[in-house]
């Protein structure tokens, strides 16, 4: 017998569930046609996340974390496109549908949701949060209007925002931020999906409402037993939340292992030279920050040799002779993508 | 000088090498081949209008009696009209006319429409709500009505038509550089130079004025357009500038009685207008596409 | 000319800025937006101010207050012995030779019209302050180089520089005529992680560097702020809640939202994150049209008792140079 998501019952039955891999995305590469050239905002992407895992994917602006988890939605427009990979969700490869066919909608909102940083244009502003959400609902669920509406009333409550069976009729602009960011992982959660993406949620919002903010996705995904993609350049935010780490760089992935391995043990010169560079709530008087040199990437025509190049203090000769170094394990389950040994220096 | 014991930062950035401006201004404004087509009758309209001693055949402004009301043939290639004058010549001098008052119009109009406009933007307030008010009223009335009224208080000739139509022009600049103000207004480089101690005066002239002239030089090259239409209608309805001067807008309605007989008589100058002002709302266009959005450089 | 306040270069003594609510055609007021409600602090020379708090809290109107771009509301802002609260708009001007303002967003505070060295020079050109021709380059040149750009792209226009860069040219700009204090609005947060720190050394070098350089630093970012600056101001709802030197605040916060604040800041290091105590806050900051009666943080402060609501606490000093808001400490 069929039991409804959240229920006592659908958490017993996916108890028993052990841990698989939930998603695996093997050398997806997306590129952009510019006027000026091409643009490999993802240039060859391995990772995995697991069933009930929270997973950081950290980066500077133009690193490719976000394209990355938008071509694993489907979501890229012209001229954006995807050029190669596989997204291998549950088994099989979406990438072999078609973006806007049903088998892809299918699986938005519903397998997998996102959430993104501006909550004031994913969302309708000229329909109530309840249209809203009873429209997803109906959509993947086929909840009846009422049934739909108790749902989403429900969802409310469980995000924190109070008088919810008032609310629910309420507009968009009639909410603050973090409000509408509420409503946004409530929606986010209500077809119980079985991966949340939130692609830095919190960056527009003042660092209370972020905290509080954090620790609801935590308790949510926690609850709806929901893996959980956190992509932020906010190396606190995953040193906190999160249990693994991908650092990307340029599009690529540079470095991952466990949080606290990495941050024991960054092993790539661009995770040491951020760690050095960014100034800590906890550190001694006077500690100086070291920079990291240069500027970023222009991802414009990139050489094939490694793009964190002509910023790097590591640098050894076959860095210059040989193209991006590939993932390597220097620890159980701590890969890097560097030719040089960071340890020595 | 207290920098002096400042350490100067080794190792300067790179900056990303110059993209050429011009070039990419130029692409993008001759990407159309009607842009370009509108270029080219701009271009002879021009050349036209300079050399017009040069390329008329005849006098346009006497003609033998003996010719009078010709069809085109070898001797008057489009013509004569009840006068005896060479339609092709008074064309060619048309054409002078119409540059001289498209243009002379609208810089009036512009210099005045924009000074309005961006103080009325800029202190906003009373004054800008006065200003702008009056550039309401005066917008209410349409454009030929109000040529017309003026024309007539003022009598024909070809200045009074060019203050006429440049009093009638004003508001439709004065509420694009208002609105422009504005929204620039907003800009944080506006505060810093407040913050730097400027006065009003500089801050509008280097810094919001700079910023405002793509779209006003886009406004210009459509008003243009209109302009010599307008001036062209007043000239037909019989105000602004007679026979035997040579304008367009006259000659359309000096041929007007005789157009069974002599069609050309209206029709020459009649499309001769219509094609200028086409060139002029093209040519609008393209500045236009080609200036805004600029792209910024990439890095 | 008024004498040297001891080392203090800027003095605010209970500062009010309302901004007003109007309705209507004839623009009534109906309501004061309390953006500042009472705010006491001094800036002492070569000293860097934080001042922290999140949305709301009036920080950025301050430091706007100071510059004189708004008219005060209430209060006296003493800037160099004078009060220039109360000072007209041309007055003023000649004052801003002396203080500079450095801002967010390092793509609108450029003319995008203007090439960096002309930004750069203004300043110098609206005060007069450099003889020659020959005068005005060299020292366009050598703000530059300070800043760590090179002389020769001053005839390049912002759109051919990066974020940071552009951000150099807002730092040159602001040091042009050498001001005693510069008021940095959140001159950071627009910018790429790895590029901040490079921005953060170089106010640094400069200070360091300058005869007299007092920097008042507006950011939401608490762990820069901890960074750089000597004291630290938290504000909260147009008040400040607590003030005391920047280690202090850090390792032992008294007011209730300060911890609160530095709790909700996450830290770049697992093993600490897993046994630092978490203080997560009800509710959200409440608007500036309708604040709460007495202290403006009771509705939220999990230590909040019934006479919190009475009186608007005044700042105590309980430690050495530590001052907080608060009756329940």
């Amino acid at each position: 017998m069929p039991s409804t998501p959240g229920s006592e019952a659908y958490y017993n039955v996916r108890k028993d569930k052990k841990m698989t891999e939930l998603l695996k995305v093997n050398n997806l590469v997306t590129q952009f046609k510019t006027e000026s050239g091409l643009v490999k905002a993802v240039d060859g992407v391995t990772y995995h996340i697991d069933q009930q895992e929270i997973v950081g994917l950290v980066g500077e602006s133009g690193c490719g974390k976000s394209v990355s988890q938008l071509s694993v939605m489907q979501l890229i427009r012209a001229p954006g496109e995807i050029a190669a990979g596989e997204v291998i969700f549950e088994g099989d490869n979406l990438l072999k549908y078609h973006a806007n066919g049903p088998e892809m909608r299918a699986v938005r909102g519903a397998k997998i949701a996102m959430i993104f940083q501006e909550p004031m244009t994913s969302l309708n502003p000229v329909l109530t949060i309840g249209q809203q959400m009873t429209e997803m609902l109906d959509l993947h669920l086929k909840m009846n209007r009422e049934a739909a509406r108790d749902r989403a009333v429900e969802l409310l409550g469980m995000v924190g925002i109070p008088g919810a069976e008032n609310r629910i009729d309420d507009y968009p602009h009639h909410f603050s931020g973090g409000m509408r960011q509420r409503v946004m992982i409530a929606m986010g959660l209500s077809c119980n999906p079985r991966m949340l993406i939130a692609d830095e949620p919190t960056t527009a919002l003042d660092v209370t409402t972020q905290a509080q903010l954090l620790e609801l996705m935590k308790d949510m995904v926690e609850k709806f037993r929901t893996s959980l993609v956190i992509v932020t350049h906010n190396l606190g935010v995953v040193a906190r939340y999160a249990q693994r780490i991908y650092v990307m760089y340029a599009g690529r992935i540079v470095e991952t292992s466990t949080t606290k391995e990495i941050f024991a043990n960054p092993c790539h010169p661009y995770t040491i030279g951020l760690l050095k560079s960014i100034p800590r709530l906890d550190e001694e008087e006077g500690r100086k920050l070291i920079p990291i040199d240069g500027l970023p990437p222009n991802l414009i025509n990139m050489p094939p040799t490694c793009a964190f190049l002509p910023r790097c203090s590591f640098r050894v000769d076959r860095c210059t002779k040989e193209p991006w170094p590939p993932l390597a394990e220097v620890s159980p389950g701590h890969y890097v993508s560097c030719y040089a040994n960071t340890k020595e220096k | 000088m207290n920098l002096e014991n400042a350490t100067a930062i080794e190792g300067f950035e790179e900056t990303a090498p110059r993209v050429s401006e011009w070039r990419r201004f130029w692409r993008v404004f001759l990407q159309r081949r009607i842009v370009i087509f509108g270029l080219v009758v701009l271009t002879l309209l021009v050349i036209t209008a300079i050399f017009a001693e040069g390329l008329a055949p005849y006098n346009p402004y006497k003609g033998k009696m003996i010719d009078s009301l010709q069809q085109p043939s070898s001797t008057y290639l489009l013509g004569t009209d009840i006068q005896g004058r060479d339609t092709l010549s008074r064309l060619i001098f048309g054409a002078r006319t119409a540059l001289l008052v498209g243009f002379v119009t609208t810089i009036i109009a512009a210099v005045f429409g924009t000074i309005l406009g961006m103080i009325a933007g800029f202190f906003s307030g009373i004054l800008g709500m006065i200003i702008m008010r009056i550039m309401d009223a005066l917008m209410g009335f349409p454009m030929l009505l109000l040529a017309l009224i003026l024309s007539a208080v003022l009598g024909g000739g070809i200045q009074n038509v060019i203050i006429a139509l440049g009093v009638a022009m004003v508001p439709g600049y004065a509420r694009v550089m208002n609105g422009l103000t504005l929204s620039l207004k907003e800009n944080d480089y506006v505060l810093a130079e407040r913050s730097m101690g400027a006065n009003n005066w500089r801050t509008m002239l280097r810094h919001i004025f700079p910023n405002s002239l793509a779209p006003i030089l886009v406004l210009i090259t459509t008003q243009l357009g209109m302009v010599i239409l307008a001036e062209a209608s007043l000239s037909f309805l019989g105000i602004g500038i007679k026979p035997p001067g040579a304008a367009w807008g006259a000659m359309v309605n000096a041929g007007y009685k005789y157009l069974s007989t002599n069609p050309v008589l209206s029709f020459a100058p009649g499309l001769a207008i219509m094609l200028v002002v086409f060139a002029f709302q093209l040519v609008g266009d393209g500045l236009r596409d080609a200036l805004d959005p600029r792209l910024r450089g990439l890095l | 000319m008024n004498q040297k306040k001891d080392d203090v270069i800027l003095d605010v003594k209970d500062l009010k800025m309302y901004f007003p609510v109007t309705r209507g055609l004839l623009r009534r007021k109906v309501a004061d937006v309390k953006a500042v409600d009472g705010v006491t602090f001094q800036l002492k020379r070569d000293e860097t101010l934080g001042l922290v708090g999140e949305s709301g809290c009036g920080k950025t109107t301050i430091g706007r207050c100071v510059l004189g771009l708004y008219k005060p509301t209430a209060g006296q802002i003493y800037f160099d012995g004078e009060d220039i609260a109360t000072f007209p708009e041309k007055k003023m001007r000649e004052v801003r030779s002396r203080m500079a303002l450095i801002f967010q967003d390092p793509y609108s505070s450029l003319d995008p019209r203007q090439s960096a060295g002309s930004i750069v020079g203004e300043p110098l050109t609206i005060h007069h302050m450099a003889g020659s021709k020959a005068e005005y380059n060299e020292r366009v040149e050598q703000l530059f180089r300070v800043v760590g750009l090179d002389p020769s792209m001053s005839d390049r226009f912002p759109h051919e520089f990066s974020g940071g860069q552009r951000q150099r040219i807002g730092v040159a700009r602001a040091l042009a005529c050498e001001p005693p204090l510069i008021v940095c609005d959140e001159p950071i947060s627009a910018l790429d992680v790895s590029i901040q720190a490079q921005i953060i050394n170089l106010l640094e070098e400069l200070q360091e560097g300058s005869k007299e350089l007092s920097y008042l630093f507006i950011a939401h970012d608490l762990s820069v702020v901890r960074h750089i600056s000597d004291r630290v101001a938290v504000m909260y709802l147009g008040r400040i809640v607590e003030i005391t030197r920047s280690r202090e605040l850090y390792e032992n916060p008294l007011h209730p939202y300060t911890k609160a604040l530095l709790s909700a800041v996450p830290i770049a290091d697992p093993f600490v994150e897993e046994t630092r105590e978490r203080i997560v806050l009800e509710g959200e900051v409440p608007s500036p049209l309708n604040p709460p009666a007495g202290c403006t943080f009771h509705p939220r402060c999990y230590m909040a008792v019934p006479e919190c609501s009475q009186a608007i606490p005044p700042l105590r000093e309980i430690g050495e140079g530590h001052y907080v808001a608060c009756i329940r400490v």
